[in-house]
């Protein structure tokens, strides 16, 4: 840029250096940040992307057979047994989520005493590590010594609680374990949205008459949408990287009844030596979180710079 | 009917005393359920094995009892080696306080300049960044993995803090950017009337004016680095490990009798530093919840 005035004096040259750092300065700033995210945010994703187009095993190979990758992950049975659970997992834990989140935010904002107390109940788990969250739910429901032994010692002695060690049962365990850690969030979520709605608007329908569920019903829930449309992405991104709480709850199992395709993912890399499918899956996480999250930031950013004009 | 013969009043009141009965019922319910797990833990954490299979587990211990905790500190198996889980939470920490610091610092910086020095398309290339908080991390495995390898630096904790700062920096960004374009521009261009320059500016007005969000940030990365297991398990293995894998490794160690109570000290021994961080800074933990949630 300033190597166009070659022959000026040498003090020129330096404040001239000087002056083009302090009007550089800011993007020389950024750019560590803008680098990294290039390369192991894009970068990375190229690279996936196109090791999910080779036959790469134990370690990548250089060669390109289309699709044949993610065939193979289409066909696998493990993965079949993934999307399933990936299904199941997340249409009980976002509407369970929702449901009780909101259920929560309501009672809540009946000028509760205590209301502080009993919301930093409803939020710690948020608090804790899926890792903990898994051993202390894989503890309680252990079906020799946890809820079912607990239930049979005050006198039914033929209850049965083993949903964990089932086949057919066990993802209802990661729903229950994933929906304990994540309601507060939801709760928190809606409680702000109800201490946002104007209340006269309540007052007013109180006064007509209108008893309090419908009121809810009628006048609070519908506009808490936006609440609804933000839980739901958060809710939705959250399940498709859902990892660690099966890890520790029931590692995959029993056999691989609780797959889901972060777990599929993982073995398919780091222990079965197959980066081709671990990386076509990897991608197909990745274009389904972007299905989710692109429609949705469009429309907040749209609505956002409607408001601000 | 018996209403009819109620005064109005009567009915009212009686109605509210029973809605309220219910809410508090439901609230005390749903907040029992809640408590539970952590109060199961602790109890089963405080007695002795014989007792974990004779009683039940919300059974309050008939002798109560510290040796699980130590034996989860110092003596329990993690994998093949028997020296507890003290290393791993050094790990952690040394990992946790190098990452937090050093993403919050730039986060910082990068806020700044996102706000304050804005140039043409500063914000094309904040969105560019902020993708990175979307992102299912199992796609940047398989290449994070060979770079650490190629670097020299897989399965070391430098490993993980490099991989946490760069995962980190775009939500501490997302955080001091969106608390900087608050900052009334007047102050800072006073200031460059003064002659002050980017880092004095910086250092004098943005940084003494940052403690809500430095602290917001903080919790956020302490609690999203201490939690994590994907990136530990991913890239790191035996003595290098952080606390989440190791407790994964004490739980499911197959070898002996499983001695359910140390299992849960150490459970809660890696739940401690973020619990603490959640009770003491607990406003601010849900404040960064709710502009930082994306992240699972």
């Amino acid at each position: 840029m300033d190597s166009g005035t070659a022959s000026v004096s040498a003090p020129a040259t330096w404040s001239a250096a000087s002056r083009w750092l302090q009007r550089s300065l800011p993007k020389l700033v950024l750019s560590p940040t803008l680098i990294v995210s290039l390369v192991f945010v894009y970068g990375f994703i190229l690279w996936t992307g196109y090791l999910s187009f080779t036959p790469s095993k134990g370690y990548p190979i250089h060669e390109l057979v289309g699709f044949l990758q993610y065939v193979r992950v289409w066909n696998h049975p493990r993965w079949q047994v993934a999307i399933h659970n990936l299904a199941i997992f997340g249409v009980l834990y976002i509407a369970l989520c929702m449901v009780l989140g909101l259920l929560l935010a309501i009672l809540l904002d009946q000028r509760i005493r205590q209301e502080g107390t009993l919301r930093a109940i409803y939020l710690y788990p948020l608090a804790l590590s899926f890792i903990v969250t898994g051993t202390a739910w894989k503890w309680m429901l252990n079906p020799g010594l946890g809820i079912e032994k607990l239930v049979q010692g005050w006198g039914f002695q033929n209850f049965k609680f083993d949903w964990i060690v089932s086949e057919e049962m066990a993802i209802y365990c990661v729903v229950m374990a994933g929906v304990w850690q994540a309601t507060g969030f939801v709760m928190a979520m809606f409680l702000a949205g109800l201490r946002g709605i104007d209340q006269d608007l309540i007052k007013a329908a109180s006064l007509d008459g209108a008893s309090l569920p419908k009121i809810y019903w009628r006048i609070v829930i519908p506009q808490l949408r936006p609440v609804f449309m933000g839980a739901l992405i958060i809710l939705a991104h959250l399940a498709i990287k859902s990892y660690e709480l099966v890890v520790a709850l029931t590692g995959g199992g029993p056999g691989y009844a609780t797959e889901l395709p972060s777990t599929f993912m993982y073995a398919h890399t780091f222990t079965r030596n197959q980066l081709g499918m671990g990386a076509a899956s990897a991608v197909m996480m990745l274009l389904t979180i972007v299905a989710i999250m692109v429609p949705y930031l469009y429309s907040e950013m749209r609505g956002a710079r409607q408001r601000s004009h | 009917m018996a209403q009819q013969w109620d005064s109005p009043q009567m009915v009212k009141g009686t109605r509210m005393r029973w809605s309220a009965v219910v809410i508090y019922g439901l609230l005390l319910f749903f907040a029992a359920i809640y408590v539970l797990p952590l109060v199961v833990m602790l109890l089963t954490s405080l007695k002795p094995l014989p007792e974990i299979y004779s009683g039940s587990i919300i059974a309050l211990p008939h002798e109560w009892t510290v040796k699980p905790w130590i034996d989860a500190w110092g003596q329990t198996c993690v994998g093949l080696s028997c020296h507890g889980i003290k290393g791993y939470f050094w790990n952690s920490t040394k990992m946790t306080v190098a990452a937090v610091t050093i993403s919050t610092a730039i986060g910082m910086l990068n806020g700044y300049v996102l706000t304050k020095w804005r140039f043409k398309g500063a914000d094309l290339l904040f969105g560019l960044i902020l993708f990175g908080c979307f992102i299912p991390f199992q796609i940047v495995l398989i290449p994070m993995a060979t770079l650490l390898g190629k670097l020299g630096i897989a399965s070391s904790t430098p490993g993980l803090v490099l991989v946490h700062v760069v995962y980190g920096l775009a939500f501490t960004t997302l955080y001091f950017r969106n608390y900087y374009v608050a900052f009334p521009d007047e102050l800072i261009r006073a200031a460059m009337i003064d002659g002050a320059k980017f880092f004095s500016i910086f250092f004098r007005i943005l940084v003494p004016n940052s403690a809500p969000i430095v602290v917001v940030t903080v919790i956020w990365q302490f609690t999203n680095i201490w939690n994590d297991f994907l990136f530990g398990a991913s890239f790191s293995t035996g003595e290098s490990a952080p606390m989440t894998v190791a407790l994964n490794n004490v739980v499911n160690t197959s070898t002996g009798e499983r001695e359910y109570n140390v299992h849960m000290a150490a459970a809660v021994i890696a739940a401690l530093p973020t619990l603490l961080v959640y009770i003491v800074g607990g406003r601010y933990f849900v404040r960064g919840l709710m502009t930082g949630s994306v992240k699972g």
